[in-house]
């Protein structure tokens, strides 16, 4: 489905973000992407849809090659993979419903969305992703007057608007207290089964990554440094993933929860 | 690994209470050196005071000035509304009229200029060319520009528009702009992300984030525009300053006060809705 090769990044300033990773994603997989602060993992998935524009390598969706595409085309790829963010990143002047339907910008003609006059289709999708991720009875309101873990919602609502076929969450619950957490958790992979989503989850939280996902690719400096199953990351994985530490105490946490 | 210890390290090697110092002095910020400080200060005063020294006064002058200024301000305590109302009446319809449709006119140029000229969403070329437009429409006082349009045009309102629509382009392109710079850039991320055109970009992540401050400004600029028209009418083009300076000319300070007054009470309205209006918005 996503097949990602030779993929790296070099900074203007030099850092070097991606160090030849490649890996691929078939249909329906969810993979947590773990790894220090400034592994890369960020880069890694703004690569994917390039928003981050990489320095070589190839990224490509069912078959289609993203890399080298022209703009125009880029745009046509955009709206096939959603995305979600860490502090939301909802328009929060706009209304919930706006938000929703702006993941159907990359389909309507500009002058369709500046009048906000959405085909009905869209409309009526947008209302039931609303009330999928519980959220029917705001579609009014402004998107700041929300709280984080329904802002959160607000923002998947957006991302599965745009039909896509792979999901890029970046650190969905960074900003949420640990049992909403868990909640959008739950949400996201309840939603990515329904629809057979692939999707790449970057998540700094270990122990969430190990209960929620099939898969964890570990990236270290820029590298993979572990791509397998959450019952294989051991204790060793861990060290050559974060450095040293006393890690005991996070599986006696992940045996709790 | 190199956290752990470094933490560890923290931990071990604190000192009991007593040791630590018990006061704290700012650090300088800027220049580190004590001398250096001290002589550039006594440099400043120096020169401050061979400034001052070098401006003449000439006493019978400052006399028949306070002479003067004193009927003025006794002109301006018995404002005279009534003998030149015609004339006042007629610069305030004009006035008020350049300083609308010179706002309108501004705000509708330095919306398209404004958004040219940040650098992270116009292109580098466009960049430039909108901040050229900037720079030159900031760089000319209006009086200046006031004076070039009163000698293109001939005198009357018509240059004061103008003037005021040109003056607005450099005020409110650049802080619109600058605002546009300062957005929170995982808005517009998101929206990029949805595979949103550029069109699309701007009207659902950017201008959701600065149409308060935009519009705002266009309030803030439309009573400068009236302050201005008020002063460049001095050089003829029209208004209220048309009307204000041929009553000085006249000596008719009763008139000039009535003015005056008049200049003041219409800022202050403009100001006091217009921070009802920005309160409102937000």
């Amino acid at each position: 489905m996503l097949k990602v090769s030779h993929l790296s990044k070099t900074y203007a300033a030099g850092d070097k973000a991606l160090d030849d990773v490649s890996f691929d994603i078939p249909a329906g997989q969810v993979v947590g992407l773990i790894g220090p602060s400034g592994a890369g993992k960020s880069t890694l998935i703004r690569c994917i849809n390039r928003l981050v524009e990489p320095s070589s390598g190839s990224v490509s969706l069912g078959g289609t090659v993203i890399t080298g595409m022209s703009s125009g085309e880029l745009r046509a790829v955009r709206r096939r993979i959603g995305m979600i963010f860490q502090e939301y990143a909802l328009v929060e002047r706009l209304s919930v419903m706006e938000n929703v339907l702006s993941g159907r910008l990359g389909y309507v003609s500009f002058w369709r969305s500046f009048l906000r006059r959405y085909p009905a289709a869209d409309v009526r999708k947008a209302y039931a992703l609303l009330d999928r991720v519980g959220l029917l009875e705001h579609a009014r309101k402004r998107a700041d007057a929300l709280s984080g873990g329904q802002r959160q919602r607000v923002g998947i609502a957006r991302a599965l608007a745009q039909d896509p076929e792979l999901l890029l969450i970046d650190e969905p619950t960074a900003s949420l207290d640990p049992k909403t957490s868990r909640q959008i958790m739950r949400l996201l992979i309840e939603i990515c089964s329904e629809r057979h989503l692939p999707a790449i989850i970057n998540i700094h939280d270990v122990v969430l990554a190990r209960q929620f996902t099939e898969r964890l690719i570990g990236l270290q400096a820029g590298r993979i440094v572990f791509d397998g199953s959450p019952a294989e990351l051991t204790e060793a994985v861990l060290t050559r993933i974060y450095g040293e530490e006393d890690w005991t105490t996070l599986d006696n946490e992940a045996e709790a929860a | 690994m190199v956290n752990s210890a470094d933490d560890s390290g923290l931990l071990a090697g604190s000192k009991s209470g007593a040791a630590y110092p018990a006061t704290f002095k700012r650090p300088p910020m800027f220049i580190q050196r004590a001398w250096l400080r001290w002589v550039l200060w006594t440099l400043a005063l120096v020169w401050f005071v061979l400034a001052i020294s070098t401006i003449e006064v000439n006493w019978t002058r400052v006399a028949e000035g306070l002479d003067r200024g004193w009927r003025f301000v006794k002109g301006f305590l018995t404002p005279d509304f009534i003998s030149r109302w015609k004339d006042i009446y007629a610069g305030l319809v004009e006035s008020l009229t350049m300083t609308f449709t010179s706002t309108v006119t501004g705000v509708l140029l330095s919306v398209p200029v404004g958004i040219g000229a940040a650098r992270n969403v116009a292109p580098r070329f466009i960049y430039y060319v909108c901040r050229s437009i900037v720079a030159v429409s900031r760089s000319l006082q209006e009086i200046i520009i006031a004076i070039l349009f009163v000698a293109m045009f001939g005198f009357g309102p018509f240059a004061g528009y103008l003037t005021l629509s040109f003056a607005t382009i450099g005020f409110l392109a650049k802080l619109l702009a600058e605002d546009i710079e300062d957005i929170d850039e995982s808005q517009t991320e998101a929206i990029r992300a949805t595979g949103a055109s550029w069109l699309q970009l701007i009207n659902y992540a950017v201008q959701p984030q600065v149409m308060p401050r935009l519009i705002g400004l266009s309030l803030y600029r439309l009573d400068i525009n009236f302050r201005e028209s008020a002063v460049i009418g001095i050089v003829g083009a029209g208004g209220i300053g048309a009307t204000l300076n041929t009553a000085i000319d006249r000596y008719e300070f009763d008139s000039a006060g009535a003015i005056l007054l008049i200049i003041i009470l219409i800022v202050m309205l403009a100001e006091y809705s217009s921070g009802f209006v920005r309160k409102w918005v937000q």
